[in-house]
């Protein structure tokens, strides 16, 4: 880090009316046949590989397929039918339910517990915020898998097993070491001095974290919300191993005893199933991270 | 643990400070003011942290704590350890190391964390910044689209895509056989090769991501200076791109690991960890023998193995990443 930048500057300084004028050509033209070789190679190779990554996604057209199978392929007869077989209470719309009050119950609980924790941390110096901060850091990087068989012999121990507020909590818990360290650092970008403008008009804390920080924070916590809902909403594992009774299962375990269990696949009715089942995490996912630019989109990563 | 003794401290605090807690934010305001950390009342302060502490400590530090406790007892779910409980030392460390069963099963996790951790999603994740990089935007948007597609997927589905694809029937033994090429139950005859494919499919996004992210601050003056001495593409990202690299790289290989030794749902849906067991690693072992036959103190063990395996691995990066920070 210390080495780059002084570096660069002695090296960079002698060149720099030819460095001045290269990146924006680089950019959009070809200057020479060699570079236009080596943008075809790239080209040819990029379209590889997205064609790769596709390829077996590809297969979740079976959904409209009136004769689904196991290969990918066009439809030739497109068809609904198949969602229609699937749109049953039983196999759909009380999972979805489930699915929606457990992750959508995390997500608010994580939210709700990662502002006011990321509050105090970030406002004022406390005497155990650092090592907080660090339990909480070493937390997000804890394999959730691992601690699971733990989790049940407690939760079995407590009579919590099969109960949707445990698998609820459970995951919110899950999402808080993230929640705390994303709002945390959201919340560094508040100026204080707004705060302090509210104090001196006689604000007390709470209002002041409520009708300041938090409406201003808004776009980040629902940040933290949606990504917590979508991590979630994608668990198979907490969910499969905390519940058991058929009419509790999110659809993302309702979907693996449905189809997942018999030895031949019904594909068409699976892919149906689960184009439904991760269309609107997909959406969800899309939007944040359009709104969140830089890291999570590619959009914002243009600077080089 | 550190928010043990703040809490404690918080509750005496909360006491004091009942009787005028409306003057208190104010003092807050005008303490902050004069000097960081020396205003009164932290214990308010830390009373918003409770509900975050509470949730981590009954769901993650009580679990991990029992997990090191389990791993000596009996526990189970049924039979004598599930009435009664008793402490039995080493046995299931010893059953541990001697089990075949669980020696394939790590190895099986190493094979998988290498193969689609470390070499699949590492080199294809690199390799895909450094294509996309000074791309053209619509170029980067669709074949970034195509790739976080995969990762957004959630597991279960990406589990039933996988194995369609490389079911007998599947796509890809019918584009093997228009190539006139060898055709494989690739589920059944390799299965280990087939998850880790599938994990560097799903997995390769965020390493793309994270060294997109890392590229675009690696500053243009150092590629122009190395390129007007006379290094050509290749050459730039070797000698200096790559190096300057470094600590993004050690990073996100240690997040990449943790999140690779836990698949689960992935194998689970595609194999089931089969056949006869040539894809059980230690999650599914894990999983196989706490829950299936009950054995809550074996099945705690493996996890403790697990979280072994990946402490084994951040240590390594750590101390790759270490040389760097001194300099």
């Amino acid at each position: 880090m210390t080495a780059r930048s002084p570096a660069g500057r002695r090296t960079a300084r002698p060149v720099r009316p030819v460095g001045t004028a290269r990146p924006a050509r680089r950019a959009w033209t070809v200057a020479a046949p060699r570079r236009a070789a080596a943008a075809v190679l790239v080209h040819t190779l990029l379209a590889l590989l997205a064609a790769a990554f596709a390829l077996p996604a590809l297969w979740l057209l079976a959904a409209f397929d009136a004769d689904a199978s196991a290969r990918a392929r066009l439809p030739a007869e497109p068809t609904l039918e198949h969602f229609a077989s699937v749109a049953t209470a039983d196999t759909l719309f009380v999972p979805l339910g489930n699915s929606l009050w457990i992750c959508g119950g995390a997500a608010v609980v994580t939210v709700a517990a990662s502002v006011l924790a990321a509050y105090p941390l970030s406002r004022f110096q406390l005497r155990f915020g650092r090592p907080f901060l660090y339990t909480v850091l070493f937390a997000t990087g804890l394999p959730i898998t691992a601690i699971m068989v733990p989790v049940y012999g407690l939760f079995s121990r407590v009579g919590m097993v099969d109960s949707r507020w445990g698998a609820m909590l459970f995951l919110a818990a899950a999402g808080l070491p993230f929640g705390i360290w994303l709002t945390k650092s959201f919340m560094d970008g508040i100026p204080v001095e707004l705060e302090e403008a509210a104090w001196a008009d006689g604000a007390s804390a709470r209002q002041s974290l409520l009708r300041v920080v938090v409406p201003l924070a808004l776009p980040g916590l629902s940040v933290v919300g949606v990504f917590t809902l979508v991590l979630a909403w994608g668990n198979f594992f907490v969910p499969f191993v905390l519940l058991q009774s058929p009419e509790r299962l999110p659809a993302a375990v309702r979907i693996y005893t449905f189809f997942g269990q018999y030895g031949s696949m019904d594909y068409g009715p699976l892919a149906a199933y689960a184009l439904l089942y991760t269309l609107p995490v997909v959406l969800l996912y899309a939007a944040v991270s359009r709104f969140l630019g830089g890291g999570f989109s590619l959009g914002g990563a243009m600077k080089g | 643990m550190g928010e043990d003794t703040g809490e404690g401290g918080g509750r005496q605090e909360r006491r004091v400070q009942r009787t005028a807690p409306r003057s208190g934010p104010n003092e807050g305001g005008g303490g902050r003011r004069v000097g960081k950390g020396t205003t009164p009342a932290p214990g308010v302060r830390v009373l918003p942290v409770l509900p975050a502490a509470v949730l981590l400590l009954a769901f993650f530090a009580a679990p991990v704590v029992w997990t090191v406790w389990a791993s000596f007892t009996d526990a189970a779910l049924t039979g004598a350890g599930a009435a009664r409980t008793s402490f039995v030392g080493l046995a299931n460390f010893e059953r541990l190391f001697t089990d075949p069963d669980a020696l394939r099963a790590t190895l099986l996790t190493a094979v998988f964390l290498i193969g689609s951790g470390i070499v699949g999603q590492t080199v294809l994740g690199m390799l895909l910044a450094l294509l996309m990089q000074g791309r053209r935007p619509w170029v980067r948007t669709v074949v970034g689209g195509i790739v976080v597609g995969a990762w957004v997927l959630p597991e279960v589905v990406a589990g039933f895509v996988w194995a369609a694809f490389l079911e007998r029937e599947g796509t890809l033994n019918r584009m093997l056989e228009a190539l006139g090429a060898p055709q494989q139950a690739w589920l059944t005859a390799l299965p280990i090769l087939a998850v880790i494919l599938a994990n560097t499919w799903k997995g390769t996004a965020f390493s793309m991501m994270a060294y997109s992210a890392a590229l675009s601050e690696v500053p243009t003056d150092l590629k122009d200076a190395a390129r007007v001495d006379g290094a050509g593409p290749l050459g730039v990202v070797r000698h200096v791109v790559l190096p300057l690299l470094r600590r993004t790289v050690a990073a996100t290989l240690l997040l990449v690991t943790l999140q690779t030794v836990q698949v689960f749902t992935l194998i689970y849906v595609m194999t089931a960890g089969g056949p006869a067991g040539r894809s059980t690693t230690l999650p599914l072992l894990m999983y196989t023998e706490a829950l299936r036959l009950g054995d809550i103190a074996y099945g705690t063990t493996v996890a403790l193995a697990l979280l072994a395996v990946a402490a084994l691995f951040s240590a390594v990066y750590l101390r790759t990443l270490r040389p760097e920070e001194v300099r």
